[in-house]
């Protein structure tokens, strides 16, 4: 018999009402402020270190973290909320979502007590950025095939190598790193591995810009030269860094950002259509919005298992899987159906803006954070295919 | 927190499903020519108290909750089951709505299609026609939702008194066009405050959701154990990543259908078939579940071949069943329009909120 899937029909609870207004209020001040503008499609991608640290005095970033190193002890679920709340409102959340998301759960999982000590509070204050070294040239989606190299010196490592595709490099602080410390071995190729802080200030690091077909600059190449790392920034198991990565997934996988990366797309076609759209247009949009529920319905479903304490990595990966294809379709379905609006119709300046970017987006959103290939061939493992 | 279907919680559903595996066992029922397997089947489940159990004792039923009852129809839709167990639960329900006792036959409800209206005149006769009605034929009585002028009013009318027309759904299950011209129901009563015809649309719509969910668990499961079984070019043909991404679609097509179709039907256990709510959640499900039946069934038959092509393998029993279950209670077509309608009335500011309220 096939793993059973499981998605029970789990509600936020209480306590998130209250956080939800309050979350909201403070977006709708921030816009009309000029921080960023909810119908900017470009404005979500932006980077904001006063926006972060006005988030982190929110406490609104290392939610679910222990007090002693700056978090709020909050639960998943209501971090659940601020994150689509963010998402949503099309707010620049950049310098600080990589950090709050995975890389500061890594750190309170496998730092020095010292370590966390001091960066831990400086994330939740929405003063530091992350960048995810994972990708190198020769490895992408193989991650275990990863050859930029640590080798051990004096009172710490050496790092030379390269990787590539790094979101926020130029803007980061810190670096977690995926670095090769032995060959894998004939038995487990995904050994010798081993994940490491680095910062990002160390000499020997030099950040090269690689420019996306949107025309924005996110993507980098950092490439490493004698860079020194110290013992106490290796995270976790020396060549064991493939066991730390499962865990984490569903979490990584299953959130709101998984599906709502183009939602301003849907707004812009509310708005467009106005209160009593054709036929056509209705049952467009009314598929549109089943399909948007149903996902956030199985995204709060996996939400609620983490919370219990659960591992659904499977559920997880559907959720993103589904999700992100979800979200890369929508602005070609939203095309369609506003394709016979008038031109001079309410809106329809601002929608064609936002659907140029949607679109122009699209293709990355099956990539990023594991590919459609990889997430099913993840699910097929589940389901006891391989 | 709640669990409708979470398996192995609830004491009705395993009632159900023991019952449904020794008497329903689709293999079984598939190499059966006649319906022979019908009758103790129903005996079963009548005595378990599952047709009546949304209907209250003191008026004839089990007085289960509605969360017990989806769960039974999970697991009905699991077995593909063939006999108006989710029709009858649907007419105790109806019934009971307007206080009505429920007989403790077969039944069966209507009207199932949105643009049918039964009307009851002055004199107390009913006269209109409803297509589509799932096991008329087999249903002794029918739960009937009328209009006296703009007045909802629910009635029990016998099936023998009404006219039915042949006809089977795409799974050769009686589905059948009833008359009720000149037809007298024995009981009758006004609905409740706000019940309309959309109401037993969305109840419907939940109903056939959660069945379709159901189908399509039994549909992953049996496709995964066929791939890792079947060789072909010396491996079983699950190893070959073409056919590990279908069937990594197919499970994505059930998770939706799950979360969707337990969501909804919480809903409706919680606070009934009135509000906004209602409508997001019974509308999104019958509309998403009807997409992961298409998108399901195509894949699991791919997986199959040939052999789940033939009559003698139980594959049909599921596919077709679901394909079939999408024309009941409003077909994602018309519930998408509904839905993108409200949607679009309430506008873009109040659309998030919308969503985020569930």
């Amino acid at each position: 018999m096939t793993a059973h899937l499981q998605f029970d029909p789990i509600r936020l609870p209480p306590e998130c009402d209250a956080l939800r207004t309050e979350v909201r209020a403070f977006l709708a001040e921030e816009s009309a402020a000029g921080t960023f503008d909810p119908h900017q499609a470009k404005d979500g991608d932006a980077h904001s270190r006063a926006f972060s640290r006005r988030v982190g005095a929110k406490g609104w970033i290392g939610m679910t973290w222990p007090r002693r190193y700056g978090g709020h002890e909050r639960t998943y679920l209501e971090r659940y909320v601020v994150t689509e709340e963010f998402r949503v409102a099309n707010a620049p959340v950049r310098v600080h979502f990589v950090a709050d998301r995975q890389s500061g759960p890594i750190l309170l999982k496998y730092a020095p007590e010292h370590v966390k000590q001091d960066i831990l509070p400086r994330i939740c204050s929405g003063e530091l950025c992350f960048v995810i070294g994972m990708s190198e040239p020769g490895s992408g989606s193989d991650l275990f095939a990863a050859k930029t190299k640590a080798t051990k010196t004096e009172g710490g490592w050496r790092i030379n190598g390269s990787k590539i595709w790094t979101s926020n490099a130029h803007h980061a602080d810190y670096m977690l790193g995926l670095f090769r410390t032995s060959p894998p071995t004939k038995e487990n190729r995904r050994h010798g591995l081993t994940q490491f802080l680095v910062d990002m200030k160390t000499p020997g690091i030099a950040v090269n810009p690689i420019y996306q077909m949107t025309g924005l600059h996110d993507f980098n190449e950092v490439v490493f030269e004698d860079a020194f790392v110290p013992d106490d920034h290796v995270m976790g198991e020396i060549d064991g860094a493939w066991k730390q990565a499962t865990s984490e997934l569903a979490y990584e996988r299953s959130g709101p950002e998984r599906f709502l990366e183009t939602f301003y797309v849907l707004l812009g076609l509310i708005r467009a259509l106005g209160p009593e759209p054709d036929l056509r247009s209705a049952e467009g949009l009314g598929r549109l919005v089943a399909q948007l529920h149903t996902l956030r319905r199985m995204s709060v479903s996996v939400a609620g298992m983490l919370h219990a304490g659960k591992e659904p990595v499977v559920e997880g990966s559907i959720v993103k899987d589904l999700g992100t294809i979800w979200e890369q379709k929508l602005p070609g379905r939203v095309r369609d159906l506003a394709a016979f609006l008038e031109p001079e119709a309410m809106n329809r300046a601002t929608l064609a803006q936002q659907l140029a970017f949607a679109t122009v987006i699209a293709p990355k959103l099956t990539i990023q954070g594991g590919t459609t290939e990889i997430l099913r061939g993840i699910i097929a493992r589940g389901l006891g295919l391989r | 927190m709640s669990l409708v279907a979470g398996e192995g919680s609830n004491i009705v559903a395993e009632a159900a499903e023991r019952i449904l595996a020794d008497l329903a066992d689709p293999q079984s029922i598939n190499q059966t020519a006649n319906g022979a397997w019908k009758a103790p089947l129903w005996d079963a489940l009548s005595n378990a108290g599952l047709p009546l159990a949304w209907v209250p004792e003191n008026l004839g039923g089990s007085g289960a909750g509605l969360a017990d009852g989806f769960a039974v129809l999970g697991v009905a839709g699991r077995f593909a089951l063939a006999v108006p167990l989710a029709e009858t639960l649907a007419a105790g329900w109806l019934l009971a709505r307007a206080g009505l006792e429920a007989p403790a036959t077969p039944m069966t409800v209507a009207p199932v299609r949105p643009h049918d209206r039964i009307t009851l005149d002055a004199g107390g006769t009913l006269s209109g026609r409803a297509i589509g009605i799932p096991f008329a034929r087999e249903a002794q009585q029918i739960a009937v939702l009328a209009y006296r002028g703009s007045e909802p009013i629910i009635a029990l009318v016998e099936t023998k008194d009404c006219r039915l027309a042949d006809g089977r759904n795409l799974a050769g299950d009686e589905t059948n066009v009833v008359t009720f011209d000149g037809v007298r129901p024995p009981r009758s009563g006004s609905a409740p405050r706000h019940f309309e015809q959309r109401s037993l649309l969305l109840m419907g719509s939940a109903i056939r959701s959660v069945e379709t969910a159901g189908a399509l668990e039994t549909v992953l499961s049996l496709s995964v154990a066929y791939a890792n079984e079947r060789v072909a070019f010396e491996r079983p043909i699950g190893k070959f990543q073409a056919v590990q991404q279908n069937l990594a679609r197919l499970a994505g097509e059930v998770a939706a259908a799950l979360a969707v179709s337990s969501s909804a039907a919480d809903t409706l256990a919680q606070a009934g078939v009135a509000d906004d709510a209602a409508l997001l959640e019974a509308a999104s499900a019958k509309i998403r579940t009807a997409e992961a039946a298409a998108e399901g069934s195509a894949i699991a038959h791919q997986v199959f071949g040939a052999i789940g092509f033939t009559k003698e393998h139980i594959l049909h029993r599921f596919t077709l069943r679901m394909l079939s279950w999408r024309d009941d209670f409003g077909n994602e077509s018309y519930w998408a329009a509904e839905l993108g309608r409200h949607v679009a009335r309430r506008g873009a500011d109040d659309f998030w909120p919308l969503v985020a309220s569930r």
